[in-house]
């Protein structure tokens, strides 16, 4: 039978009521398909903080109940021989001009094919698109095409992406490794050796987007596999008394925390400019090249660095 | 009190049919069912919070999001000034406890009432999570309003004792935060991850009515904090997924629809159009309303920022400049009709939202005095337009390592460079993903006549992974790597001129919104832990407290003729002031 549970829920007024009696009736609905990590919407709307609440971040069209696995088979074949021309293999829209059915209104509030059948009986006119035809198909076969374009829908990604699609091979190596030889020997040589540390670089970080990302953030970067980061140090001068020295913990406008050689710590209140505090951060260097890279540099250098093996 | 809640909205179980016919915005211009509460007929339009009390400048209470409408934050009080914020101390903490089961929280359990349950949702989500609050927390009489998803408390503003708190089951949906409540007399308004606003009233948290905003089917969640400007409520709401951004005005006490304005072309001859390569695209074309804006009563005009255009990052399917996404938008606040708009980032491709809550500015340039409004978008420029007809005054770049400008037009938009939309090869790309600001507002100073803005100036490598020509959609097609910060500041700016007057470091990053007193203070998180008080002519330090990241914007009122200063850290209110 249909999964009312999702009529419901599409319609908008789900009582508690009615949810209690429904699935008391029928089988119970399956678990909801994790439709994206809860609080990927942080990148939309400043991730800065935690996530609010403990809901997951899931929406109807992956909180429902598909059809069983023939009707979905069916409605595929179906959608292979008469929709996908126009709408695409993955649904996304197609050359012949008709519109992505994944984020389309009419099939995104259609449950079990009431509001895609009248289209695909009528056609359907859209005023600067390729107009849809007629198509005499019973409502059984349409159904069976809604339930698969549901199944399909089903699988979206969080924040709107798409299904993952079949696997695109992304060619990154796009820069002249000779042209990144020259840049290395003229802005990283005065650090790092293509014979020394840098010698199998290649080697140890095979994934191109891994090595790019590495070198470009600073080795011990996010992405890093180099070991253990470099740590950040600190000399801070009191106003009376001996200079202390040591890998710098926290510092702030009020604070400055270091780690001594003997593993305690030691706090110093900052008052402006007392103590002095002076930090050395081995990324610093690799920081402050950001603003000066071209593309071009950093595709160039990547292409280098693959070479060094 | 819940039973007979469950029991009026069983009456309604006829409702669902009709409610799929009628559809929420973003399926059919038909506005949906208004379902009442058990406090329906309560009279409530009377007292309370007076509308017109949102002009005045801001004191003793927080009435809105901003304070007031101009969006400023800048509160008159001087009790905790240059000399004295050295002398500021807990006032008490409350603590909030989400969930239908909550039952205590900012009372310490000690007498804590029971927890007032609505909502559409079956309750399997949402219940127990922990309170985040990441939004304005209203002070009006004495009473405190506060928000996290799905939750609402009334707390006591002079001890953070719990007065009521109203939990709403969800039926899902992006739970990322709730921006606040509004008021209107004694009414209260605020929305949920679901779609819904909600209307309780302001003096017990009984439901009145909610009413459904947009489509969840369509996959909107709201999160924006409603604004009342006279007998208008406006309500925003989110999207990730292609779908058209809105925003609406809705009866206070109906809870009737008034308007709706659409941020995109919805039809042909719309204007804006011809930004757009087909109504298709601008009918997916995104431009989300989620941060509340301001107003202006002399030209009526409510101002406001709207979000990205989608898909977000390939922005192949949709060539152009996409208007009217990330554009600050004058709108008449009673018809809803668009009055000037002006696009502070076209043809976006790198999800740089431009929700941010702008600020209104009266400041004389050349001799000449002017109306202005102002805002510091998360791409890294800073525009001043003239708020009566939108015309442009300044563009400057804020963002200290931002790259992607291609050039700027005569008429002060910046073009960008399409060399730094994602790539298959990575694009170097500043500001990051998040932007240089973000929705944690800023502030002005009307002693200094500075705007004060949170500046990030962080990199990423844009990666382009789904090369289709058609795009992705929604958020989908790129990954982005995070390479790291040339630092974190609090930066002044003058809005006359868009020069940076000061800018102050912090050693340890950045954080939270801002808020500007007229003792010469401002106030900040950072992102060590602190919640500190700089000086608004310099920018130094004068007090801190190392209460955690806040989470919130700082506000203050006063009672009892005691200045609080008031923010949240994720469930915890602190609330500070001088004994």
């Amino acid at each position: 039978m249909r999964p009312r549970i999702a009529v419901a829920v599409a319609a908008g007024v789900l009582f508690v009521g009615i949810a209690v009696r429904l699935t008391a009736q029928g089988a119970p609905p399956a678990p909801p398909a994790p439709a994206g990590a809860a609080g990927q919407g942080a990148a939309a709307q400043g991730g800065r903080g935690r996530a609010g609440g403990g809901a997951p971040a899931t929406f109807p069209a992956q909180q429902r109940q598909l059809a069983d696995a023939a009707v979905i088979t069916r409605g595929k074949a179906l959608y292979e021989i008469n929709c996908r021309a126009c709408h695409g293999a993955d649904l996304r829209g197609g050359d012949a001009g008709g519109p992505n059915l994944l984020r389309s209104q009419v099939a995104l509030n259609d449950q079990h094919g009431e509001l895609i059948y009248p289209i695909v009986r009528d056609g359907k006119q859209t005023p600067g698109q390729t107009a849809m035809p007629a198509l005499g198909l019973p409502e059984a076969d349409v159904v069976a095409i809604a339930e698969y374009v549901h199944s399909i829908q089903f699988t979206a990604r969080g924040q709107g992406s798409p299904p993952a699609g079949p696997p695109v091979v992304l060619n990154l190596l796009v820069g002249d490794a000779n042209a990144g030889k020259a840049y290395f020997a003229t802005k990283c040589s005065a650090c790092h050796s293509a014979t020394g540390d840098m010698a199998t670089i290649g080697t140890r970080i095979p994934d191109v987007m891994t090595l790019q990302n590495t070198w470009v953030g600073g080795a011990g970067g996010r992405g890093g596999r180099g070991g253990q980061p470099t740590p950040v140090t600190v000399t801070i001068t009191p106003a009376s008394g001996p200079k202390v020295e040591g890998r710098l913990v926290r510092v702030d406008d009020f604070i400055v925390i270091v780690a001594l050689a003997d593993g305690s710590t030691k706090s110093f209140r900052r008052d402006g400019d007392v103590p002095k505090v002076d930090i050395k951060d081995p990324r610093d260097a690799h920081r402050n090249l950001l603003p000066t890279y071209t593309d071009k540099d950093i595709h160039d250098v990547t292409a280098y660095l693959v070479t060094l093996k | 009190m819940t039973i007979k809640h469950v029991l009026l909205t069983m009456s309604l179980m006829l409702v669902p049919a009709l409610m799929l016919a009628q559809g929420a915005p973003g399926t059919s211009p038909n506005e949906a069912k208004v379902v009442p509460g058990p406090s329906a007929n309560t009279p409530g339009a009377t007292g309370g919070l007076d509308p017109k009390d949102l002009y005045k400048p801001l004191t003793d209470s927080w009435p809105t999001y901003s304070g007031d409408l101009t969006g400023q934050r800048y509160s008159r009080l001087t009790q905790v000034n240059q000399t004295t914020v050295k002398n500021l101390s807990l006032a008490w903490i409350g603590r909030i406890t989400s969930g239908a089961a909550a039952g205590g929280g900012g009372g310490r359990g000690i007498g804590a009432p029971q927890t007032i349950v609505g909502g559409e949702g079956t309750g399997e989500f949402g219940n127990g999570g922990a309170a985040n609050v990441k939004g304005a927390i209203l002070q009006v009489d004495g009473t405190l309003y506060v928000t996290s998803p799905d939750n609402v408390w009334a707390l006591d503003a002079r001890d953070g004792r719990e007065l009521w708190h109203y939990f709403w089951k969800t039926k899902g949906g992006t739970h990322i935060g709730n921006r606040g409540a509004a008021l209107w007399h004694n009414y209260l308004f605020f929305e949920t991850p679901d779609n819904f606003l909600v209307s309780l009233d302001a003096r017990t948290g009984q439901e009145r009515w909610h009413v459904e905003i947009s489509d969840f089917n369509q996959q909107y969640f709201s999160t924006m904090a409603p604004i009342v400007i006279d007998n208008h409520v406006l309500v925003g709401t989110g999207n990730d997924m292609d779908s058209p951004g809105f925003l609406q005005s809705y009866d206070p006490e109906t809870g009737k629809r008034q308007w709706i304005f659409y941020t995109v072309p919805m039809n042909a001859g719309d204007p804006g159009l011809e930004t757009w390569p087909s109504l298709e695209a601008a009918r997916h074309g995104g431009g989300q309303v989620w941060i509340p804006g301001v107003f202006d009563p002399e030209t009526r005009a409510y101002i406001f920022g709207t979000g990205n255009p989608t898909p977000g990052y390939t922005g192949v399917g949709r060539k152009g400049d996409n208007l009217y996404t990330c554009s600050l938008i004058g709108l008449n606040v009673d018809t809803g009709k668009m009055m000037w708009h002006f696009q502070t980032s076209v043809h976006d491709t790198h999800d740089w939202d431009s929700a941010q809550t702008p600020i209104l500015v009266d400041a004389t340039i050349n001799g000449r005095p002017r109306k202005l409004v102002s805002t510091a978008a998360r791409n890294g420029y800073f525009y001043t337009v003239d708020r009566v007809t939108g015309e442009h005054v300044v563009t400057s770049k804020y963002g200290s390592t931002t790259n992607w400008e291609l050039k700027r037009r005569p008429s002060g938009e910046v073009d960008p460079n399409p060399e730094k939309e994602a790539t298959i090869p990575g694009a170097l790309v500043s500001p990051v993903e998040g932007g240089v600001t973000n929705w944690p507002p800023a502030a002005y100073s009307q002693d200094t006549g500075y705007f004060y803005v949170h500046e990030h100036n962080g990199f990423n490598l844009l990666y382009l992974t789904d090369p289709d020509p058609r795009g992705s959609m929604g958020l989908g097609g790129k990954t982005v790597a995070n390479l790291g910060s040339l630092g974190d500041y609090l930066t002044a700016i003058d809005p006359k001129t868009g020069n940076i007057a000061w800018r102050h470091k912090f050693p340890g990053g950045g954080g939270g919104g801002l808020l500007a007193t007229a003792g010469k203070v401002l106030f900040s998180g950072d992102g060590s832990g602190n919640f500190a008080a700089f000086d608004a002519t310099n920018g130094k330090p004068l007090w801190h407290s190392r209460i955690g990241n806040i989470s919130n914007a700082p506000q203050t009122y006063s009672v009892d003729g005691k200045q609080h200063v008031l923010v949240a850290v994720g469930d915890t209110l602190y609330a500070f002031a001088m004994y």
